[in-house]
């Protein structure tokens, strides 16, 4: 209208531009790819898988919390019933190889995910907070109550049993790299989710419900899609984790668990896609190194303090203040 | 008999508690015009919209879209039906780019927009299209400009040309002016126009030059409910209306406060 403008041109360099971002996306993936395949040769397994597990579980929560605008206060119950479903079914039917338990495990956060969302989606902001939290406390007190996950003990002794019937998972080694490639399978997933077609309407609907209402998006729907999925990868954490740990306990189910996810999220930073992994990394490790030494009784203060300075100071998270700079100082 | 009316409400209510904000109100709008909602604040413009938009659920009454009653159907699928509205606050999504911004407009008839395991880069289809819109208001060189930059003139334009995006019968525009210098005024006068062949508009306006301006067939609101009705020398003849907007009856300050916005207004 003012001044001759070649749209042409200007959608070239938009698509180049998607192009190299792409590019330098693979270029990280890529390098961070090398350094986890090398870990366990430098690092106690173990503990890289737990780190990976938790990463898993930030990252599902972050795909409703960071790229949808959905605070939710429950996602310990997915852990959880991702965690007993797999330990119980591990425990009891030796028939069963290892990924099938994973995968009942996941189907069934799947499914309780569906009844959260469903009764949870109308609501907003705190109030939205409120009634997941409210859920997760109902299924905790199940947990509790049942006799099959041993109460207050824990599920003990779940077998790693043999992937596919073939491979031993009782080895830290085979195990770390089962965990590690879906743990890879999983980011791939949700990095994919956010980019796509739909994720272009998950983050319409987060920045302004109303018009995507008004351009004719049945909002609710999407954010039933997210938060099922985000519950199905939450529940797959839980259950590689008991698998991990060959434990299932009610840590998992408690609240305090559905608040640390949400620490993990906002120390690495939300809505961005590694924010979430660097979070976990940093808290996992802040509660080990803390447990070892003389402040160990004062983690949770500590990790509390951690998280009023994020929320004051560093709003963005780790990866999102180092975004913010990359973009200031290097173009 | 063809109807000869796009959109109609039949004795349309909304109430809220203790409150009668839309009263009774039958409105016809008929196809191709460009039809102006006016009156003082607290009219009940804007509820008439949320109305008619389904953003507020009516107490009573009937809304007929090319006769049929869509008086039960959700904001989501009126919006599908070419029902198409904007906001009297800009509506645009602040962090996504002006390109992008359009392309989910376009990308409600895609029918990928569940598609979660898709690309993204199957949306580039949809970009000719979308600079095809932004060039229409003339924001082609701010495609790949994050919208939250953009001037809020520019990011009225910008809404405006998702709204078009959705190929809509009938656009919806909540104060397009509102808050502008009058140079952007006369910019928005022109797309409006521009966007309205066609089309039929409804729009809510407090900008009285504009209304001369633009539209076919006015209707006045008070205290919810349509005082009268016709074009803009009838209606701006009507005593009934300079009571309103005026307070010549001498209702003290409230009238006077009126007036004076008023006043500004239609400068």
């Amino acid at each position: 209208m003012n001044q001759p403008v070649n749209s042409a041109d200007i959608h070239k360099a938009i698509v180049e531009q998607q192009a190299a971002q792409d590019r330098r996306k693979m270029i990280l993936n890529g390098v961070l790819l090398v350094f986890l395949l090398a870990a366990p040769f430098m690092m106690y397994p173990v503990f890289l898988m737990k780190i990976l597990c938790f990463s898993l579980f930030a990252v599902a929560f972050n795909l409703l919390f960071g790229f949808t605008g959905l605070l939710s206060f429950g996602h310990a119950a997915f852990l959880a019933t991702g965690g007993y479903t797999t330990g119980y079914l591990l425990s009891n039917y030796s028939g069963l190889t290892t990924e099938m338990g994973i995968l009942a495990g996941t189907l069934a956060s799947t499914v309780l995910g569906l009844g959260f969302a469903l009764l949870s989606i109308r609501r907003q902001g705190i109030y939205f907070a409120m009634v997941t939290l409210a859920l997760a406390q109902l299924v905790f007190f199940f947990f509790v109550q049942s006799p099959f996950t041993g109460g207050e003990d824990g599920m003990h002794g779940i077998p790693r049993g043999e992937l596919f019937g073939l491979i031993s998972l009782d080895d830290n080694m085979n195990m770390y790299y089962f965990v590690l490639a879906v743990f890879i399978g999983c980011y791939l997933l949700v990095q994919r989710v956010v980019s796509s077609p739909y994720g272009q309407v998950l983050k319409s609907i987060k920045q302004n419900e109303a018009r995507a209402v008004s351009l004719g998006y049945n909002v609710d729907r999407y954010k039933v899609l997210a938060f099922v999925i985000s519950a199905a990868l939450a529940g797959l954490a839980g259950s590689m984790k008991s698998v991990v740990f060959q434990l299932a306990s009610l840590n998992d189910a408690h609240w305090h668990m559905s608040g640390e996810v949400i620490l993990m999220t906002l120390v690495g930073g939300m809505g961005t896609l590694l924010g979430p992994v660097v979070g976990a990394t940093f808290v996992v490790n802040v509660e080990y190194q803390l447990s070892q030494g003389p402040l160990r009784d004062w983690v949770d203060p500590i990790l509390g303090g951690i998280f009023v300075l994020t929320v004051l100071a560093f709003r963005s998270g780790i990866v999102g203040e180092l975004q913010k700079f990359v973009k200031k100082n290097l173009g | 008999m063809t109807e000869p009316y796009v959109l109609e409400t039949r004795n349309l209510v909304k109430e809220f508690k203790g409150f009668v904000a839309v009263n009774d109100v039958n409105l016809k709008i008929q196809k191709g015009h460009i039809h102006a909602l006016i009156g003082p604040n607290g009219a009940g413009k804007t509820t008439v919209f949320n109305l008619l938009t389904k953003f507020l659920i009516p107490t009573r009454g009937q809304i007929l879209y090319k006769g049929d009653d869509i008086t039960p159907l959700k904001s989501a699928a009126i919006a599908r039906k070419g029902i198409v509205r904007s906001f009297q606050i800009s509506a645009v999504f602040p962090h996504m780019t002006a390109l992008e911004n359009i392309r989910v407009a376009l990308q409600t008839f895609e029918g990928t927009s569940f598609s979660f395991w898709k690309s993204g880069n199957s949306l580039h289809k949809l970009n000719a299209r979308c600079m095809e819109l932004l060039d229409s208001v003339g924001l082609a060189e701010f495609a790949n400009t994050t919208t939250v930059e953009l001037a809020y003139g520019r990011k009225r334009a910008l809404e405006l040309a998702t709204t078009l995006a959705m190929e809509p019968e009938i656009l919806l525009l909540d104060e397009p002016t509102q808050g502008m210098g009058s140079e952007d005024v006369d910019r928005v006068v022109e797309l409006v126009r521009t966007a309205a062949k066609g089309r039929t508009v409804l729009m809510v306006e407090h900008n009285l030059s504009v209304v001369s301006k633009l539209c076919d067939r006015i209707t006045v609101l008070a205290q919810g409910a349509v005082l009268t009705e016709g074009d803009y020398a009838t209606v701006s003849a009507d005593p009934q209306v300079r009571e309103v907007y005026m307070g010549s009856d001498g209702s003290g300050e409230r009238g006077a406060s009126e007036s004076h916005e008023n006043a500004e207004a239609a400068q």
